[in-house]
């Protein structure tokens, strides 16, 4: 059987001819005869050279057809098609899965004892910290943040009260909402959900400044002007997200609970009521322990950020991928800590 | 011989950002098949140029037609179509790093063909083995050099057989070896496939080596300072700016 292209091979010609003429030449031996082809592009030569396969393809007369079709040819034989790539079979695969873990590890405690050591340097000789540096960071992660957790605090209250109250007017219990949310704002609550702001807002900018930094080998810059990285880029970040995670967390606390006295108020509870039952039933211990928590999540927030963003490799999506990693690490962290924490507290009596 | 149709206009292009102007009425002729290169300092508006004759940036005043259109004016189906008919390599390739080379050049066949998946795939690949990458199909843009990434981005320009393609910078830090590589394959694909090259570029040695005929702006004047074969103006040009740019000399104040 002989094939006839018809004399205009260009690229629509070969989108409309691909499959049909594939089929014709998988059924059945077949004589490609492109001998008639005047108009030849590089699809319709490429069309051709596939086709042909093992066939016998009698090229274009025409001097320019026949010169695209040897050329195209010459560039298809460089090009082999790639190999499909071969999986690992699986037990090999969990293997990799381990080590790679245990490296993983392996790393994250190494940036931890590097930022231990650089902490020991520079509170040995504390006018080396960047002290313009640490302000910034401050103020950005803190000060900014302020009237984002005010209002998020605000709605969390009226929300943990509102569906508290639902279950305890069953038992005339409302009474008891203020002890129920502002134990749990207090203690848990308060610095969970300021974690999660700060993950979202300073985390992943530390990550994406950081892992721009070290795209445009600014990191490798500040490292052969003898310029320590870690205190000069970590360590005022992270002394930022300790110091500012307690404040946060008082804010958003503070405001649940006055988002909690506005339902109070609304079922008939006037403040004075409210006050006199926090007053009752919580203690100093539950603020300390709760802020406590909350600095250790901001240098665990800190921590992953600035990692992040100090590990990022190359390419266009290296800064997305560490900002997008430092959120998500920073909240696994911080519910991983919280319930450690919890653990402890229990164990402690505290 | 009869002069080759023009397949480019630039007629009195000027711009400007607010106060600032870039340069002022450029007008030149591309013919078809020719590789014309805009050189000039750095600063003076070359890939301005570059970005105007694409369709990227509407000029202050005149008009440049590429293949009869003004293509900052086309809207939709016509853009479309206008824009399948040119191709562009970006500076540093402008590759989709997500996506590994073979795709990167396929790209322009999905938007713009009815091509079935394993036609673009054979026809991407073709591509990359006629600028030197058939071995590299697989590999993703942060996995290749330079000068790789600049091939790279040439195969994706040319994917649907443009009529005209523009290059940006094409030998910008390559070493010489690279360089004078990448310059022997646009002028092997510009002989072979009778394509039309717009070659923004201020390497002399590459000016010289491929450009049939070139413009050259300038910063302090404001506009186009010299037109014709790169090898007259550097040997018999009148203007200092010109002269200095092909001797390397330092212009004195």
């Amino acid at each position: 059987m002989v094939l006839r292209p018809p004399a205009t091979l260009d690229l629509p010609a070969a989108a409309a001819l691909w499959r049909p003429m594939l089929g014709a030449v998988a059924e059945r031996r077949v004589t490609i005869d492109a001998s008639g082809v005047t108009k030849l592009d590089s699809a319709g030569a490429v069309l051709l050279l596939e086709a042909a396969g093992g066939s016998e393809l009698r090229p274009p007369q025409d001097a320019k057809a026949a010169a695209t079709l040897e050329r195209m040819r010459l560039a298809l034989a460089a090009a082999p098609p790639p190999k499909p790539a071969l999986q690992p079979h699986w037990v090999s695969r969990i293997g990799m899965a381990v080590l790679n873990g245990i490296g993983g590890l392996g790393r994250r405690v190494s940036f931890l004892g590097e930022v231990t050591l650089g902490t020991l340097a520079m509170l040995a000789r504390p006018w080396r910290m960047r002290r313009v540096e640490v302000l910034r960071h401050l103020a950005e992660a803190g000060t900014a943040a302020f009237g984002l957790c005010a209002l998020l605090g605000t709605l969390f209250g009226v929300i943990l009260a509102f569906q508290s109250s639902i279950p305890m007017r069953q038992y005339g219990a409302e009474i008891f909402i203020p002890n129920l949310v502002g134990i749990s704002l207090l203690r848990e609550l308060g610095g969970l959900m300021a974690a999660i702001i700060l993950a979202g807002r300073s985390g992943s900018a530390y990550a994406a400044e950081l892992a721009t930094m070290k795209v445009n080998d600014e990191i490798d810059a500040l490292a052969t002007m003898g310029v320590d990285p870690l205190a000069w880029l970590v360590l005022p970040r992270i002394l930022a997200t300790i110091l500012v995670m307690p404040v946060l967390a008082l804010v958003v606390t503070l405001s649940g609970l006055v988002g909690m006295g506005f339902v109070m108020a609304t079922l008939g509870y006037p403040p004075p009521a409210v006050l006199s039952q926090l007053r009752q039933y919580l203690q100093v211990g539950d603020m300390v322990g709760g802020l406590f928590k909350a600095a250790c999540f901001g240098l665990a927030i800190g921590l992953i950020g600035c990692r992040s963003g100090l590990k990022a490799g190359g390419g266009p999506r290296a800064v997305g991928d560490a900002a997008t990693g430092a959120v998500v690490a920073s909240i696994v962290a911080t519910v991983v800590l919280d319930g450690i924490f919890a653990v402890l507290f229990f164990r402690l009596g505290w | 011989m009869a002069e080759a149709a023009s397949i480019i206009q630039a007629e009195g292009i000027g711009i400007r950002f607010g106060s600032r102007s870039i340069f002022n009425d450029v007008s030149f002729e591309v013919r078809r098949g020719e590789i014309f290169v805009i050189l000039g300092g750095s600063g003076c508006g070359k890939s301005t140029l570059l970005k105007i004759l694409i369709g990227l940036l509407p000029p202050t005043s005149g008009r440049a037609l590429v293949l009869g259109e003004e293509l900052a004016r086309l809207r939709g189906q016509k853009r479309r179509d206008a824009l399948a008919r040119i191709g562009v390599m970006w500076q540093q390739g402008a590759l989709l790093g997500s996506l590994n080379l073979m795709q990167n050049v396929a790209l322009p066949m999905e938007q713009h063909t009815q091509l079935p998946p394993a036609a673009r795939d054979a026809l991407a690949r073709a591509k990359l083995g006629l600028v030197g990458l058939g071995d590299a199909a697989t590999r993703l843009p942060a996995e290749i050099s330079g000068g790789m990434l600049k091939r790279a981005g040439i195969a994706r320009a040319m994917a649907l057989d443009p009529e005209i393609l523009f290059l940006d910078e094409p030998s910008a830090g390559l070493d010489p070896i690279t360089s004078a590589g990448l310059d022997a394959l646009i002028m092997t694909l510009s002989r072979e496939t009778g394509t039309t090259f717009v070659v923004v570029t201020h390497e002399l040695q590459s000016i010289l080596a491929i450009g049939d005929r070139c413009i050259m702006l300038d910063k302090e004047a404001g506009g186009m300072i010299a037109t014709g074969k790169p090898k007259e103006l550097r040997d018999h040009s009148d203007n200092p700016t010109v002269r200095a740019f092909f001797r390397r000399e330092v212009m004195r104040a």
